[in-house]
């Protein structure tokens, strides 16, 4: 059995009189790598945000006994004043208090890590978003958290930029890193999780292994959603619309 | 052009030189004190301090220099404030100043993305270190053009310090025209000891405003 790190029960979140998460359970497993995926306004990113308190919450509770938790956002969201470097220690040093030569020795081995070693006196506004967003996700592995959270961290990249970022992904999915992603990259998606949850309207509709839910998935509602990103049907009939 | 009493009188405008600079500086040191006070409560929405620092800006805004001058120097003696000419001079360019300065990095501030704030906090920081190390140095690099225009204009505002009779450029200028006469050579020489005093601040000014124009970073 393995340790729960995240318990998430009965979620509720409302902006006005529109409820965007209703009712949630779900709990995380360390080591676990879960992948939210759904139709854009699903409640997908307001989870995250739930989750990470950016966002208070409407009903229920969300139990991760302390764990650190660390996000990395679709926009990179880098400090643009400060350098790669800084950024990245800016908080281990000022808010976690620890010793400046040994986090800059961390941050410089993840930057190394993610091909980065050569960008560390850039300053962001200096890199592609591939690389900012592998800095942003350096920037946050370097406080240390347990659970990483990352919001559609590839939806802005231009496509050749999103595959840079996906294996640092897959690489701390490797060194068995909790984390929760929400992605519309399909393969990837099938590719890293242990498990997929399936938000539609607020609810989770559909979960389970990443291979039975792509490839035979329960609910109605599910499949024509990964239907969206099918082109099967063009290339049988090969007729136009 | 009299050059005889140009070199006569130079001194007296050195020394009301060093004293404009001397009080126009304090002054506007205090008054980007002021403005950073009132433009964070105006950007957290704290209650009643943000009414009240909007009264302020708007009186301080709203009313000559010279009248708010009189009040200080005049007024506030009859409730027990009594100051010297001096330091009625930093306190008038402060209370003028801290509104155009708060107003000048509120919109620094502003022009920050909200998100910023999310990140940081997502990297465990608490408000305090988010505006010290995230929002504000972005901001006040934002609002460095708005600034030194502010510090320009608060110079110039100086002159009208003669009339609580601090012995500044201008008052020494209007006392020799009166004493001899002398309007051309008074005039020049005020004329050019203003030149002396703010281009060098202008010039400084742009020279800053290139260093730092780092805002747009990132996005």
């Amino acid at each position: 059995m393995a340790e729960k790190i995240l318990e998430i029960k009965n979620l509720t979140k409302k902006y006005g009189s529109q409820t965007i998460l209703d009712g949630i359970d779900l709990s995380i497993d360390k080591g676990e790598v879960v992948v939210v995926v759904g139709p854009s306004g699903c409640g997908k990113s307001t989870l995250l945000r739930c989750i990470n308190s950016l966002e208070d919450i409407d009903a229920g509770e969300i139990v991760h006994d302390g764990h650190k938790i660390g996000m990395v956002f679709q926009s990179y969201e880098l400090f643009p004043h400060l350098s790669v470097l800084d950024n990245i220690t800016l908080a281990p040093i000022k808010v976690q208090k620890r010793d400046k030569a040994e986090v800059k020795k961390q941050a410089l081995e993840l930057l190394k890590r993610v091909g980065l070693l050569d960008k560390a006196d850039s300053y962001p506004r200096q890199l592609s978003g591939g690389q900012k967003q592998r800095v942003a996700i350096v920037r946050a592995l370097c406080v240390e958290p347990e659970i990483l959270l990352f919001d559609e961290v590839t939806a802005a990249l231009d496509p050749e930029m999103v595959r840079e970022v996906l294996d640092v992904m897959l690489d701390l999915a490797k060194q068995g890193r909790t984390m929760i992603i929400v992605t519309h990259e399909m393969q990837f998606a099938k590719a890293v999780a242990d498990r997929v949850i399936f938000l539609d309207g607020g609810h989770i509709v559909e979960e389970g292994k990443p291979k039975e839910f792509f490839e035979n998935p329960k609910t109605e509602r599910a499949k024509k959603f990964l239907d969206v990103f099918s082109f099967d049907d063009y290339l049988k009939d090969g007729e136009g619309i | 052009m009299n050059w005889e009493f140009i070199e006569k009188y130079l001194p007296l405008y050195q020394k009301a030189a060093v004293l404009t600079v001397k009080i126009g500086l304090l002054g506007i040191v205090f008054a980007i004190l002021v403005g950073l006070v009132c433009a964070v409560v105006l950007y957290y929405r704290v209650n009643i301090a943000r009414q009240i620092v909007s009264f302020y800006i708007e009186l301080s805004r709203n009313t000559p220099l010279l009248v708010q001058l009189f009040f200080i120097y005049y007024g506030l003696p009859k409730i027990g404030f009594a100051m010297s000419a001096e330091q009625c001079g930093v306190a008038g360019i402060a209370f003028l100043g801290g509104s155009y300065m708060a107003e000048a990095l509120r919109s620094g501030l502003e022009s920050v993305e909200p998100i910023q704030r999310e990140s940081a906090k997502s990297l465990g920081m608490n408000s305090v270190q988010t505006m010290r190390y995230v929002i504000l140095p972005q901001a006040v690099s934002t609002s460095i053009p708005a600034f030194v225009a502010n510090i320009i204009f608060l110079l110039k505002e100086t002159s009208v310090f003669s009339a609580i009779s601090l012995m500044d450029l201008m008052f020494t200028a209007k006392d020799l025209i009166g004493l001899y006469y002398k309007t051309t050579e008074s005039l020049f020489l005020l004329v050019v000891f203003y030149l002396i005093i703010l281009l060098p601040v202008s010039l400084l000014g742009s020279y800053v405003e290139r260093r730092v124009r780092y805002a747009g970073f990132g996005s």
